[in-house]
């Protein structure tokens, strides 16, 4: 219910009041403050939650987060787009990867409200017209995952190394893929799959 | 027809290779899709209507007493809906990270806010954490009874070469990529939902019973996917009773705990540490006669058991001592393949010394050993051959030492292993639906292993089905029992009941369906999506066709593991070999290739199957290069409980891995064994030994970090491997 009505971005009256009944003693911000600092002007978010809007997967979400919330965890419990998990949540294993704008990046250390105006990509909106990518497709064909927690990451990365590096060598997975871990051992699945995924995406 | 159906229930065994059409085959995993596709539901994922996030606040002492509680900030902070003290004032804690208070909020920030508002004063009590030599460990050793077998004192003066050596792995953890952690609800007064990341979905309705009074009938268990175990996940946890406890506080409202990273590290799983010195005796044409070994490690509180030592090789005389060392590291958790990579190392790399005494080539030394080997000595000395071939061990080889110039030097090394693997109890229910559609259910669960395809592919094979006809339904207690997924139990476990099932199933169906084609039901056959009679297959019904026979009820069957017939044996044995870089200079070990060769009888999935040896050499890689959970000796801390300082390996640390598995009637006819345990105990061995063949010396301790490397290089590795 309340997913619902975030998305959509109206706030019944109802909630109104409750929101500013717990908020009395802070002012309820709606758009940002703006400080001088050193002579610049700084907008200032929060404290408490502050409208914000993404655009995921090529559509339009809005919610009311506080500043300090990640994107992962917006995407996970505001959104429900669960695909991109939360594992060591300290931008290390590679699980939690989204692309931004096209660049592969950890959603456990990138701010929701720093994620506004871009594109975000999450393993949700690679199929397309119903249909597998052949990233996602020859992950499965050459079983490049086991309990499945890393894929999501592991997948979108693949997909981020392939766009920008069509035929990758051996060193390119390397580095491509160097921010991903997987605790099950996958990575002779997914040298494969990524070669496979490369021929089909030249045509081969 | 009595009769026949007494002479065709005593046929329950696997089809003869040309009646395989997916049996042992390379089938794609049929949750693959929802899988790479993010679809896929963990626990982690659940997000429940008003659901409460919850937190544990934990001691950050390694001992200690509470002296004050103080948890009323906390209660009347906004947005806090319950807070229950786990531990109380005198309650004496003995590791860090143990719980003390868990609370839940209506988000995880508040419960955040709310476990830093928690006051608690502890009195600081001492501490100890080192395992790594029992004389500094006063007061906390725990010796065992000495066991001995033969006369190894004469064994031992016999012996015309004697090695010393000592060797040992380290404390590490599980890492499970999906923290453990539950979601719990309450539902009306006396019934529970609980959605929890575990490895045994029938099992923890009945540990959670006691603690929240409640029927384990009224307890509701789910879990569609989880990641990983390896060995951590088979109860409800103290976090997942909280989780429960909170709920009910917070009148029903759904409460998620699922650990933080650290927390993850520090507390939700570790396997023991080993150490020991070896001693073996042998004959100078390398005929081992004498063993004997003193061990010594840590699994926390509870003492360590001894390991199976000398490992698969029943050496004749032999003396053994154990001694546990209690210590506040934390708990232990059986960690796939409990005991046996540990032994494994004490054993291959103390065989692998004596053959560098005896500058004898150590894949000689086993097979002039095998027979030691017991019932599996053929299985092995036929790997072992097949694993030379595809190593080229025997033009690669070299004696100890590359002596070729430069920094970087090469080594090869070669371990064995085996894994007992019999299927486990488990219960299922097939139903064919008159449309023609398979449903079969059990409480059962998939580890990432490919539990649910195996399930498929046996179920379609037996029923002459396409696999896609065939749903499988595991991760609900409400199913019928499967037991836990631990000690590689589960592929024969569920494979031998689905099985059994799928046969009676065809028996009844047969039986409606022989009067149509002027047959009698031991005639029939189901193959290629039609029942036919054997010997004129013109005369036959399409499958959908004999189910709609079924007068609109659906047929359904129970199976059971174990039951009649020998569907699951036990015993697989499995050798592996390493190819690994040693810079000298900088003691970095890189892994150029590893081979795999395994056993586990008749294999369901040839691709899951592969799958699981490929993992367990990285998963082995890991451990034998990188992974340990390091102990501060001055707090009683664990200092790396994150990713990034304890250390996996990635997909540049891995080399090239070759699998092969043996197939064949001889491995056919064992019926299923178990294959998730298996490959993942020779790697620390195997690498161990190509270190020492590559640098000259032995590196005892695992992981084999560059320090260590260079440590062991420093001493020349003096201080044992004399002859």
């Amino acid at each position: 219910m309340e997913k619902q009505r975030l998305k959509t971005g109206s706030l019944s009256r109802r909630d109104f009041l409750k929101v500013s009944g717990i908020t009395l003693t802070v002012p309820l911000v709606v758009g940002p403050r703006v400080l001088k600092v050193a002579g610049a002007e700084v907008k200032v978010f929060g404290p408490g939650k502050v409208p914000m809007t993404f655009t995921i997967n090529g559509k339009t979400y809005r919610a009311e987060l506080e500043p300090r919330v990640t994107l992962l965890d917006a995407l996970r419990n505001e959104f429900d787009l669960t695909g991109a998990k939360r594992v060591c949540d300290r931008g290390t294993c590679g699980a939690c990867t989204v692309l931004l704008d096209g660049k592969p990046v950890y959603a456990c250390s990138v701010l929701a409200i720093e994620a506004q105006g871009k594109a975000i990509t999450t393993v949700e909106g690679l199929m397309q017209d119903g249909k597998l990518h052949p990233i996602q497709q020859a992950f499965i064909e050459n079983d490049a995952l086991q309990c499945g927690f890393c894929t999501p990451g592991f997948v979108v990365a693949c997909k981020a190394l392939l766009d920008r590096i069509p035929n990758p060598t051996p060193e390119d997975l390397v580095v491509g893929l160097g921010g991903n871990l997987c605790r099950c051992g996958t990575y002779v699945g997914i040298r494969a799959a990524i070669a496979q995924a490369a021929r089909m995406q030249r045509g081969g | 027809m009595a009769e026949r159906n007494a002479m065709e229930m005593a046929e329950y065994k696997w089809p003869e290779p040309e009646r395989r059409r997916l049996i042992g085959k390379r089938i794609s995993r049929v949750d693959g899709p929802e899988k790479v596709t993010g679809r896929a539901k963990y626990t982690y994922d659940v997000n429940r209507p008003g659901m409460l996030a919850g937190k544990v606040l934990r001691c950050p002492h390694a001992h200690a007493r509470i002296v004050r509680l103080d948890t009323s900030a906390a209660e009347k902070m906004p947005g806090v809906k319950a807070v229950l003290p786990l531990k109380k004032v005198g309650d004496e804690i003995l590791w860090a990270g143990d719980e003390v208070v868990a609370v839940a909020a209506v988000d995880e920030p508040t419960a955040e806010d709310a476990i830093r508002a928690i006051v608690v004063e502890y009195e600081k009590l001492p501490h100890f954490v080192l395992d790594t030599d029992p004389k500094a460990a006063g007061e906390r050793v725990r010796p065992t009874a000495e066991q001995v077998e033969g006369d190894p004192d004469a064994a031992f003066r016999e012996a015309e070469v004697v090695v010393e050596g000592l060797y040992g792995a380290s404390l590490i953890t599980h890492c499970c990529l999906e923290a453990h952690g539950a979601v719990v609800e309450w539902e009306g007064e006396n019934n529970v939902l609980v959605h929890v990341s575990t490895q045994a979905v029938s099992g923890i309705a009945g540990q959670m019973a006691g603690p929240l009074g409640v029927p384990a009938g009224n307890i509701r268990v789910k879990q569609d996917h989880i990641g990983g175990g390896f060995g951590s996940k088979f109860g409800p946890d103290s976090w997942g009773i909280a989780a429960a406890q909170l709920s009910k506080m917070a009148g029903g409202r759904p409460v998620k705990i699922m650990l933080e990273r650290d927390a993850e590290l520090m507390v939700a799983g570790a396997r023991p540490s080993y150490y020991g010195r070896v001693r073996v005796g042998a004959k100078r044409d390398g005929t081992v006669i004498a063993w004997e070994s003193e061990t010594w490690g840590t699994g926390g509180i509870p003492p360590t058991s001894p390991l199976p030592l000398p490992y698969v090789l029943r050496i004749p005389n032999q003396r053994k001592r154990h001694v546990a060392i209690v210590t506040n590291s934390g708990p232990a958790r059986a960690w796939r393949a409990p005991l046996h990579p540990q032994a494994c190392l004490l054993t291959m790399a103390a065989l692998d010394d004596l053959a560098a005494a005896l500058r004898m080539d150590p894949l000689d030394l086993l097979l002039k050993n095998i027979e030691l080997a017991g019932e599996r000595a053929d299985v092995y000395r036929e790997e072992l051959q097949i694993a030379a071939e595809l190593m080229e061990w025997k033009k690669r080889w070299h004696p100890r030492g590359d002596p070729s110039p430069g920094p970087v030097k090469r080594g090869l090394g070669v371990s064995i292993h085996t894994w007992p693997g019999r299927g486990h109890a488990c219960r299922c229910d097939l139903t064919i639906h008159p449309d023609g559609s398979v449903e079969v259910k059990l409480g059962s669960q998939d580890l990432g292993t490919g539990t649910r395809t195996a399930i498929a592919i046996v179920v379609a094979d037996t029923l002459g089905i396409p696999l896609e006809a065939v749903r499988v339904r595991i991760g609900d207690n409400q199913y019928p029992p499967a037991g836990g997924s631990g000690g590689s139990t589960t592929i024969g476990g569920v494979s031998s009941a689905a099985r059994r099932a799928a046969l009676d199933a065809l028996d009844q169906l047969f039986a409606r369906i022989a009067p149509l084609l002027n047959a009698s039901p031991d005639q029939l056959e189901a193959w290629e999506g039609r029942i036919r009679v054997k010997e004129d297959p013109s005369r036959s019904i399409a499958w959908e066709q004999a189910c709609a026979r079924l007068d609109g009820m659906p047929l359904t069957v129970r199976g059971e593991n174990p039951g009649p017939g020998e569907l699951t044996t036990a015993g697989a044995a499995g050798v592996q070999m390493a190819d690994v870089s040693v810079d000298i200079e900088t003691g970095i070990v890189r892994i150029n290739k590893m081979v795999a060769v395994q056993d586990c009888g008749l294999i369901i999935n040839m691709k899951t199957a592969e799958s699981q040896c490929y993992g367990a050499m990285i998963m082995g890689i890991s451990y034998a290069l990188y992974e340990e959970k390091i102990m501060d000796p001055a707090t009683g801390r664990m200092l790396n409980p994150n990713m990034e300082f304890y250390k996996l390996a990635g997909l540049a640390d891995i080399g090239e891995l070759v699998v092969h598995m043996m197939t064949g009637e001889k491995y056919d006819r064992r019926g299923v064994i178990g294959l998730g345990e298996p490959p993942v105990i020779s790697p620390g061995a195997a690498i161990s030994n190509a270190v020492a063949n590559a640098i000259g010396v032995r590196v005892p301790f695992l992981p084999l970090t560059p320090e260590r490397v260079l440590e062991a290089l420093a001493k020349k590795g003096g201080s044992h491997a004399r002859v």
